[in-house]
């Protein structure tokens, strides 16, 4: 594989949901993109098939979905018990009813520790809320510490992925940032480039004044928080600096310690294909008297951001059954082509395209909920079973004006002219009469159909319609049949 | 709030003596000679075909954009098309999945729910009829040929039914099946999508054809026309000697004598 | 109203009205049933295959064992806890030894930088292993705390034979963890550090270590 990067790099592109079919012809047209991504969903697809293979999956998934399920339905009661266990446990806790909420309160917690300078763990809620340029706006320092985040956030960019934060980058282009920003010398050899970004982040850790982290599973029982991960960087943060702030959605309570153990098996499979990750840290209390290690305070950030809205609607609530595995994303032929950044959104691909909307409202993200065949490849995989596909067609209702109107943004995408053809479309196929005797049937409904065929035969030839219709080839075939059973009798 | 339930296995009946036939708009308008194929197929294992006459689509188009009012309409009209307790056979996992899975859901709470339900209960893809209820026995009279297969993402996920096609394939002695890259993957159709996102699915409709094409197969079949008219459109367009057909044109071209 | 009032309330108050809870049935991550010999090969199947390195050695010379991988990796510092039996045992062993032991039981503060730059290696117990995915089972204490299994660039971990359980469910429900209530912080640790950020290529020792020895102790005749 040729890995070649442009030197003149563009300059930091910004993406919005709104431009996403621009952003998605840019994607397209650039083959480094294309292949970037190609080549890592075929891989990550192959290692998930091949970590299943001896495994009880649909066993596994539909317990998986039910603990989900059974967290959502308890989810009040669980959040207070979480609450008041993780107090017992000295963790403060703390309610934000959106991410502008949620960055004050972990921007006030800096403030009072004086600290200057905050290093990140993983965390796609604090990506939700922007609380990097939040930070950074009161002149806190926040760095990412995991590695793919760190060479993104080099980059001056968002994460594509919500668990490979810089996929779309291949090695020489990393390589080049790295060089760049870093001073590290180029090279392909990913091993060099890891242990320069090693040590250029040890130093930070030991400096940093506060850690902040996600949450993957926050246990009710017991007050613990869980994190998944690989590298380290988690740990680091969460054990180095003596506060720790974590944050996390209010969906991702379960109720029992050992809820965690299939959801840790279908998180990582799902994710990477990896029977396990390298670490499962679970944080139980801030450090404590006679403790040699670890933060002295720790602060745990609940927060709504749309989350207790999507909770009302008995449908939408799947959505919040998610456990960010990204396995969605993986097997989206849609995301494969267009990678992340296309669709302008914290979460890219499908998971984003139902979970978006309810946090930016319809009009900001009209584009996603079509963006996508209906192939329904990501529900086959959801590890929890969500009805990705049916998901998708409620929020195009939504957008339509033709659901329960309690999406942000609902309706934003009626338009006169499309409601009429849709109606058109209706009556035709409510008059037999009139569709069977219509000769030219095809193209009356072509007429009618929402969008203008030209974007279809700019790369198909359109088939003919054909001279005569089945309904009257059946007849025909009915008399022949009959013809020649008399004949015969 | 979906119920996580594993998938239950469908269980067959004894092949009955008469099924109805719902042929789908698309073969209606485009492709006849497969919906006819699909209907000799069926009366050769001895099989009287009753094809309702009002018949006209199952409403799907209008049900993924979103517009569930028209769709539900135009639903309702096919309901009432079907009151024998014949199974239903549609030549299509597309037309057949918004039937037997999406029936139900639309009519939930109306007055016509346990009607969509009972319907959508009789419904079969051809290919799964074939296969499970007729138990198909297919004398393959054809020149020897290798032939790609695209089964439809409906088919295959939303019923459940990867191999019924292929599996009929395996049974012509002539046809070698061959394997394509990524044969799983979405041809890039999905209905209003390939007009709502133009560019993308004529991205993911060049990469099936380039998968089929690279199998060295001049010939793919599928079991649902709105895949073929994509992914022959697309080699057409390009100028390719690939064709493409219906299963049941396929299956009934080789073993009519 | 408080954002907890309000989250609470609008949660309490759910417009689709109240859920039912479904049955969770637990048998899919349960009831392996592996015997003791299945759970060691199994452990060190998976654990190798992320890059974990298992030394078998009899539980009464396990500190030899010890020696020689320090030798062999060239460890001149390590650090280590003091009460603990292994940090006890190997203390003993190691006490004429070139190797210079280092007091993993003191407030980090007091050594950072110490453990951050000039540790080779640290060395912990573990209180069991996880058959099913390869894991090492800690609960960090002061004699052996949280970032002695991450800061040093080695990771030695000793795990006896037979505290190899079949799966994490066995684990969390066997020791009552739910019940007995869970610790400061609880590590399962399957490999070392990793990480597929550049390009899927796997590379090893992002930040924690770059090299996890576990020596696997064994009773008579396991071993």
């Amino acid at each position: 594989m040729s890995n070649t990067v442009d030197t003149d790099r563009e300059p930091v592109q910004t993406f919005t949901p709104r431009e996403f079919h621009r952003q998605a012809h840019d994607a397209l047209g650039n083959p480094q993109i294309r292949a970037n991504f190609r080549r890592a969903m075929d891989g990550l697809m192959a290692k998930r098939r091949e970590v299943f293979s001896d495994w009880e999956l649909e066993t596994l998934r539909e317990l998986g979905a039910n603990i989900r399920l059974r967290a959502l339905a308890k989810l009040p009661d669980l959040l207070e018990q979480l609450e008041a266990n993780c107090q017992a446990n000295g963790i403060k806790v703390h309610w934000a009813e959106d991410g502008d909420e949620a960055c004050r309160i972990i921007r006030q917690i800096c403030e009072r520790h004086e600290a200057k300078a905050v290093i990140k763990g993983k965390s796609m809620v604090t990506e939700e809320m922007h609380l990097n340029a939040h930070l950074e706006a009161a002149g806190i320092e926040a760095l990412e510490s995991d590695l793919g985040e760190y060479l993104v956030q080099l980059n001056q960019q968002t994460p594509s992925h919500i668990i490979m934060p810089a996929i779309h980058l291949n090695t020489d282009e990393i390589s080049e940032i790295m060089h760049d920003k870093t001073g590290t010398e180029r090279t392909r050899d990913v091993d060099i480039m890891t242990a320069a970004a090693r040590a250029q982040l040890r130093e930070r850790f030991m400096a940093a004044d506060v850690g902040i982290s996600g949450v993957n599973f926050a246990v009710a029982e017991t007050g613990t928080l869980c994190l998944v991960e690989n590298e380290g960087n988690g740990r680091m943060t969460t054990t180095v600096p003596p506060v720790h702030i974590a944050v996390t959605g209010i969906e991702k309570v379960v109720e029992h310690l050992r809820d965690v153990a299939p959801l840790y098996a279908l998180l990582t499979r799902s994710a990477t294909g990896q029977h396990v990750t390298t670490y499962f840290n679970m944080i139980g209390s801030p450090r404590k008297p006679g403790e040699r290690d670890g933060p002295q305070e720790v602060h745990l950030v609940l927060v709504d951001s749309g989350r207790s809205n999507i909770y009302q609607d008995d449908e939408l609530l799947d959505t919040l059954r998610c456990i960010r595995c990204g396995a969605c994303m993986n097997h989206c032929p849609v995301y494969t082509r267009v990678g992340g950044h296309t669709y302008g959104t914290t979460y890219p691909g499908p998971i984003g395209s139902i979970l978006m909307p309810h946090m930016m409202g319809l009009e900001e993200t009209k584009d996603l909920p079509t963006a996508s065949s209906l192939c329904g490849a990501c529900g086959e995989v959801c590890p929890v079973k969500i009805p990705i596909p049916d998901l998708l067609v409620r929020l195009r209702r939504e957008a339509v004006g033709e659901g329960r109107g309690n999406v942000p943004g609902a309706g934003v995408k009626r338009s006169k002219k499309e409601v009429a053809a849709w109606k058109g479309f209706q009556w035709l196929a409510t008059h037999p009469s009139v569709w069977r005797s219509s000769t030219a049937l095809a193209g009356k409904l072509q007429a009618l159909m929402p969008a203008k065929m030209g974007p279809w035969t700019d790369y198909r030839t359109l088939p003919k319609p054909a001279k005569v219709s089945l309904h009257k080839l059946v007849e025909r075939h009915q008399a022949d049949q009959t013809r020649a059973g008399k004949e015969q009798s | 709030m979906t119920p996580a339930k594993l998938n239950p296995v469908r269980l067959y009946p004894p092949k009955p003596q008469k099924v109805y036939f719902f042929g789908t708009c698309l073969i209606d308008l485009f492709y006849p000679q497969a919906g006819l194929d699909g209907i000799r197929l069926l009366e050769r294992e001895g099989i009287e075909v009753l094809y309702p006459q009002a018949q006209t689509c199952c409403g799907q188009p209008a049900y993924t954009s979103g517009y569930t009012d028209e769709a539900r309409a135009v639903a309702a009209a096919q309901l009432g098309l079907f009151p024998e307790p014949w199974p239903i056979v549609v030549p299509s996992g597309s037309c057949g999945g918004m039937m037997r899975n999406h029936y139900p859901k639309l009519f939930a709470g109306m007055e016509q729910e346990s009607q969509a339900e009972e319907v959508a209960g009789r419904i079969y893809e051809l290919t799964e009829f074939l296969l499970h209820v007729c138990q198909v026995q297919l004398d393959d009279l054809g020149e020897p040929e290798k032939v790609a297969m695209h089964t439809s993402c409906s088919a295959r996920r939303e019923m459940g039914l990867a191999e019924t096609g292929p599996a009929l394939l395996a049974r012509m002695g002539q046809v070698e099946l061959v394997e394509q890259a990524r044969a799983a993957e979405c041809c890039g159709f999905g209905g209003t999508f390939a007009v709502r996102h133009p560019e993308v699915s004529a991205a993911m409709v060049e990469d099936k054809t380039q998968a089929i094409e690279a199998t060295g197969a001049r010939h793919f079949v599928t079991s649902d026309c709105g895949c073929m008219m994509n992914i022959a459109g697309r080699f057409e367009h390009q100028g390719k000697a690939v064709s493409g057909e219906h299963i049941a044109s396929y299956l009934w071209r080789r073993t009519n004598s | 109203m408080s954002a907890r009032d309000n989250i609470l309330q609008r949660l309490r108050k759910r417009a689709d009205g109240p859920l039912t809870a479904p049955v969770s049935d637990f048998t899919v991550v349960t009831g392996r049933d592996w015997n003791l010999q299945e759970r060691v090969e199994r452990f060190e199947r998976l654990i190798s295959s992320v890059h974990g390195e298992v030394i078998h050695t009899p539980r009464a010379t396990w500190t030899m064992v010890l020696a020689q991988v320090l030798e062999a990796k060239g460890i001149r510092r390590l650090a280590l806890g003091r009460e603990h039996p292994v940090a006890a045992e190997a203390r003993a062993a190691l006490g004429a030894s070139e190797v210079m032991l280092i007091d993993a039981d003191r407030d980090i503060e007091t050594w950072r930088s110490e453990q951050f730059h000039s540790t080779d290696a640290g060395l912990t117990s573990t209180r069991g292993g996880i058959a099913e995915t390869g894991s090492l089972w800690l609960w960090p204490t002061p004699d052996e705390p949280r970032l002695l299994s991450l800061v040093p660039p080695i990771h030695i971990a000793v795990l006896d034979a037979d505290k190899i359980e079949d799966t994490f469910f066995d684990v969390i429900e066997a020791h009552r963890w739910a019940v007995e209530g869970m610790p400061t912080n609880a590590l399962l640790i399957s490999g070392p550090s990793k990480t597929a950020d550049i390009e899927q290529t796997l590379a090893y020792g992002v930040h924690g270590p770059r090299e996890l020895v576990v020596l696997v102790r064994h009773n008579g005749e396991t071993a």
